[in-house]
């Protein structure tokens, strides 16, 4: 049997059209998300990364193409497509907990259930001792768990990442790469997340897509059939190494 | 829009090995006391003029008769009766005012549509000066309660609509997005998100309008009443009585600084969140 696309899309392009003229965006871009696989995608900044998260989270209609979740068009948001933006986005009136609570609040959810689910993703999150803190009072690195395990409480099917770690620093955005993955391997879940740092798509993918500069297309793919479980410590590996390699030369050929 | 800026600059607390703490207290108290001590020297400086017989008793009373007068309207319930009629006044034309104000900002800054065709017309609105369109507001509608409204509405109408149009455009893209990724319906995300993030602003808009508001029903009061703080200005005014000028003044000054507080006061209450933030 045929393992099936959970979100895939087909032939996607688009074009920004803004007083001072068209920007094409994205050409002709055609990827398949299935089960519980990893995806990082890579590509020079301004190729089209955002743009095309975006559609494939419903937010943004493309001009041409389509997207499927599970076989259907998708033509707008939906709960069961998460997503994190670079920026942790939390809101400043709720504290962590009531920030991780949202999605089950927008839902509908029980509030014994609510509380129960909220109380282990705090768990999940590391964030226990947090749980009446308000979002001014975090690093940026807990922040932006918060606005992970927010993405993840009401439990998608998909998950997509658009640069998360991108505003933190170097030291943390490593811990946060590992913490990742050890969220990942409790919620399996279909991911894609954007990033520009080579070693981190590495460490996390199953398969890493590489994008060409504006307009956005697929130039290669890369996979990574490193064990799991992962952690830092294959970073000087000879093998990671030699695929991190791999993908550098597919951004920019020799 | 605040005063927050006109607060004293903090001053620098000594850590604790360089002063104790016994003086650090009495310094603070003594800041207190300031304030209250400079108010009663300019009550000393108007006594002294009053009695200096350059200005005859009813162009410049003395504090002391401008009391006896407020406490003599006091006590036989006539103040309260005009206090009432414009807290009356000022209160509808509040609500009325922030309410239209809040409701046409939430829609100009969620349409373009709306916000091309209505911004003309309500900057137009804004440069026209009330106190110039007050007494064609008395003709058309009536002396009484109406027209104060109607004045005290358009007077706190502005500020409320700019500040509510600052604070919806002001939340992120993608809170917004977020939303729409988790099937928030409208009222859901005017509720979790709109209103909330908008809070701050409105409320500091609510602030400049509840002042506005006094002036607002004094102006009606002024052109043309039968009753109110405003009218017992006007009405001392023309039978020289200066003491009960005086005596309305404070008390609409006073009326004035109550709404202010209570204004303040839902502010911090409402916004308690922005103090747990680190934001002060
Ligand atoms: N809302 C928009 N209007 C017009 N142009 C846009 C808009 N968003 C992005 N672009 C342009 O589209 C291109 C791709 O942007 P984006 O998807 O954000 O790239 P990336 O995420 O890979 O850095 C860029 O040239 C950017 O300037
Ligand atoms: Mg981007």
């Amino acid at each position: 049997m045929a393992v099936r696309a959970l979100l895939s899309a087909e032939h996607i392009s688009h074009v920004y059209r803004t007083p001072g003229g068209d920007v094409p965006a994205l050409d002709d871009v055609t990827l398949r998300l299935s089960g519980e696989s990893f995806v990082c995608l890579v590509g020079p900044s301004g190729c089209g990364k955002s743009t095309l998260l975006r559609i494939l989270a419903g937010l943004l209609r493309p001009t041409e193409g389509r997207v499927l979740l599970d076989g259907q068009p998708l033509t707008r948001a939906q709960r069961r497509v998460g997503i994190v933006f670079q920026k942790a986005n939390l809101m400043p009136w709720r504290t962590v907990a009531g920030n991780l609570a949202l999605p089950l609040e927008l839902a509908g959810t029980p509030p014994a259930e609510r509380a129960e689910r909220t109380r282990a993703m705090l768990e999940l999150t590391g964030l226990e001792g947090f749980a009446g803190a308000y979002p001014g009072a975090l690093s940026g690195g807990m922040a932006q768990r918060v606005a992970i395990g927010r993405a993840l409480i009401h439990d998608p099917q998909v998950l997509l990442l658009d640069e998360p770690f991108g505003a933190l620093d170097a030291l943390t955005r490593e811990q946060m790469s590992e913490e990742l993955l050890r969220i990942w391997a409790r919620h399996r879940k279909t991911v894609l997340m954007v990033t520009h740092s080579i070693p981190e798509a590495v460490l996390l993918a199953d398969r890493v897509l590489v994008m060409g500069p504006r307009p956005g297309h697929l130039v290669a793919e890369v996979p990574i059939p490193l064990a799991r479980p992962r952690s830092l410590a294959l970073l000087h590996q000879p093998d990671f190494v030699a695929l991190s390699e791999q993908v550098r030369r597919s951004i920019r050929p020799a | 829009m605040d005063n927050a800026h006109l607060a004293p600059p903090v001053p620098h607390e000594r850590t604790a090995e360089s002063s104790a703490a016994l003086p650090r207290a009495r310094r603070r108290r003594w800041h207190l006391l300031l304030a209250p001590a400079f108010g009663l020297c300019l009550l000393a400086v108007w006594t002294l003029v009053a009695r200096s017989g350059m200005y005859a008793a009813f162009i410049v009373p003395t504090p002391a008769s401008v009391a006896e007068r407020w406490w003599g309207l006091a006590s036989d319930g006539s103040l309260l009766r005009h206090a009432a009629v414009t807290l009356r006044e000022v209160l509808t034309g509040l609500l009325i005012g922030v309410a239209v104000a809040f409701w046409l900002g939430y829609w100009i800054a969620k349409s373009r549509t709306v916000a091309y065709t209505l911004t003309p017309y309500l900057v137009a609105l804004q440069t026209v000066p009330i106190v110039a369109i007050a007494p064609l507001l008395i003709i058309w509608f009536g002396s009484g309660i109406a027209s104060k409204v109607i004045i005290c509405g358009l007077i706190v109408f502005f500020p409320m609509l700019v500040n509510t149009v600052i604070g919806m455009r002001g939340i992120p893209a993608e809170l917004h997005d977020l939303l729409r990724s988790l099937e928030a319906t409208p009222l859901q995300t005017f509720w979790h998100l709109e209103l909330p993030a908008a809070l701050p602003i409105v409320l500091g808009g609510l602030k400049v309008s509840v002042t506005l508001s006094v002036v607002g029903a004094v102006v009606g009061e002024f052109v043309s009443a039968s009753a109110g703080l405003g009218y017992l200005i006007n009405f001392g005014r023309g039978t020289y009585d200066t003491p009960l000028v005086i005596a309305a003044v404070f008390t609409l000054t006073a009326l004035a600084l109550a709404l202010y507080g209570l204004a303040a006061g839902l502010e911090r209450l409402l916004l308690g969140w922005q103090r747990a933030n680190g934001t002060p």
